[in-house]
C-alpha cells in the first residue's frame, strides 16, 4: 500500500489554493475552482479504487454507496474513515459526511476576511464526482459545522429509484 | 482503532493516489489556463520552487541528517533520503562531469506519472514533472547551494529513462566545499 508524507501533499495543496486564489475574485469562485479540481481527482480515484477493491460489483443502493464513501473511499484517499455519516431529519435527499479535522485542511489557516472559505470544497468536488460517476448524481457542498460537513443532496430521481428498489 | 479526542493529527501519511491525482489535476488545470508548454513548465517550476523552500524544513526536521560535505554527498542525500521520504522511490545517482558538480538522477519508477500513459500530441514539450525540478532547486537554495535542475530525459517524451540533471553552481568565494 503506498503512502506518502502529509507534508508533501499539504504543500502541493497549498500551491494549488494559491494558484486558484490568484485567478479568482471571490471566495465563492475560489471554492468553485477547488471543487473543480476535486472533481478531476474524484473521477479517477473512483476508477482506480473500484477496479482494485470491488471488481465486478457496483453499488445500487444509496446507503450502500454512502457507506462505501465513508469507509473504503475515505480510507483509500485520506488514510482513515470519515468521522460520521448522518441523514437530515426532515429531508430524505440530504445526507452529511462529517469530519472533525479533514486532511486537506490540516495546514490551512483561514484569514478572518475570508472566513467562509473552506478548502474542503476540494473534497466536496471529489465526492460529487464519485457519487455522480457511481450513478447517484448529487450536489455536494462543504460547510463549517461540527468541524467540516460535506452536505450531499441527491437528485430526486435517485431517491425515487432507491425507494422503488426497497419494495423488492 | 479509535483516536483519543484532542490528540493532534499524528497520521503523517496520505495515500499516494491522492497526491498523484491531485498533481495531475493541477497540471490539467495549468494546461487549460496556459496555451504554451513553456508557460506551463515555468509555472510548475515556480510552484515547485515555492514548495521546495518549505519542504526543506520538513526534511531537515524529519531526517536529522548531518551536513553534507560535498556535492556528491548532497546528490546522494537527495536521491536516497529525500526522494525516498517524499515519493517512496530511490533514483540512482551518477556524476556526469569531470568537475564533480554535475549529477544525474535516473528515475526508474516515477510515481507522479502513475496514471499518465503519454503526453497528448499538442503538448509534446510539456515537462509533466517539472515541479520536481523546482522543489529540488528551492530546497537546495535554502541550504545555500545554488543549482540548476532540469529534466535531461523524459520517458513521457519517448526517451528510454527519466533523468533529472542537477548542476551545482560553484560560487567563487566558496572555499569550504573544496573537499570533493
Amino acid at each position: 500500500r503506498s503512502e506518502l508524507s502529509l507534508a508533501a501533499f499539504a504543500l502541493l495543496f497549498s500551491e494549488l489554493v494559491q494558484y486558484c486564489q490568484r485567478r479568482v475574485a471571490s471566495v465563492a469562485e475560489l471554492q468553485a475552482r477547488l471543487a473543480q479540481l476535486g472533481h478531476h481527482v474524484g473521477l479517477r480515484a473512483l476508477d482506480a479504487l473500484v477496479a482494485r477493491e470491488r471488481p465486478g460489483r457496483r453499488e445500487t443502493k444509496v446507503l450502500g454507496v454512502l457507506l462505501f464513501v465513508k469507509g473504503p473511499l475515505w480510507r483509500a484517499l485520506f488514510g482513515r474513515e470519515a468521522d460520521k455519516l448522518e441523514q437530515a431529519n426532515d429531508d430524505d435527499r440530504t445526507f452529511y459526511v462529517i469530519e472533525r479535522e479533514p486532511l486537506v485542511n490540516t495546514f490551512v489557516s483561514v484569514p478572518r476576511e475570508n472566513s467562509s472559505l473552506n478548502c474542503a470544497a476540494f473534497a466536496a468536488g471529489l465526492l460529487e464526482a464519485v457519487l455522480g460517476a457511481s450513478g447517484f448524481p448529487a450536489r455536494v457542498s462543504a460547510h463549517w459545522h461540527k468541524g467540516t460537513t460535506l452536505m450531499i443532496k441527491f437528485d430526486e430521481a435517485v431517491i425515487a429509484r432507491d425507494k422503488s428498489l426497497e419494495g423488492r | 482503532m479509535s483516536q483519543s479526542p484532542g490528540r493532534k493529527q499524528e497520521n503523517h501519511k496520505i495515500s499516494r493516489e491522492l497526491f498523484v491525482l491531485t498533481y495531475g489535476a493541477l497540471v490539467a488545470q495549468l494546461c487549460k489556463d496556459y496555451e504554451k508548454d513553456e508557460d506551463v513548465n515555468t509555472c510548475l517550476d515556480r510552484m515547485g520552487y515555492s514548495m521546495g523552500v518549505r519542504l526543506i524544513d520538513d526534511f531537515l526536521a524529519r531526517s536529522a541528517v548531518k551536513k553534507c560535505r560535498s556535492y556528491s554527498e548532497t546528490a546522494d542525500m537527495i536521491a536516497q533520503v529525500a526522494f525516498k521520504t517524499y515519493l517512496g522511490v530511490t533514483p540512482s545517482v551518477s556524476c556526469s562531469s569531470a568537475t564533480g558538480n554535475e549529477f544525474s538522477l535516473i528515475l526508474d519508477k516515477n510515481p507522479l506519472v502513475d496514471f499518465v500513459e503519454e503526453l497528448p500530441a499538442e503538448r509534446a514539450s510539456l515537462c509533466y514533472c517539472n515541479l520536481l525540478c523546482g522543489v529540488i532547486r528551492g530546497a537546495l537554495e535554502m541550504v545555500h547551494l545554488a543549482a540548476e535542475v532540469t529534466f535531461r530525459q523524459d520517458r513521457l517524451k519517448g526517451d528510454a529513462v527519466t533523468e533529472i540533471g542537477i548542476t551545482f553552481l560553484r560560487k567563487p568565494e566558496d572555499r569550504k566545499h573544496k573537499r570533493n
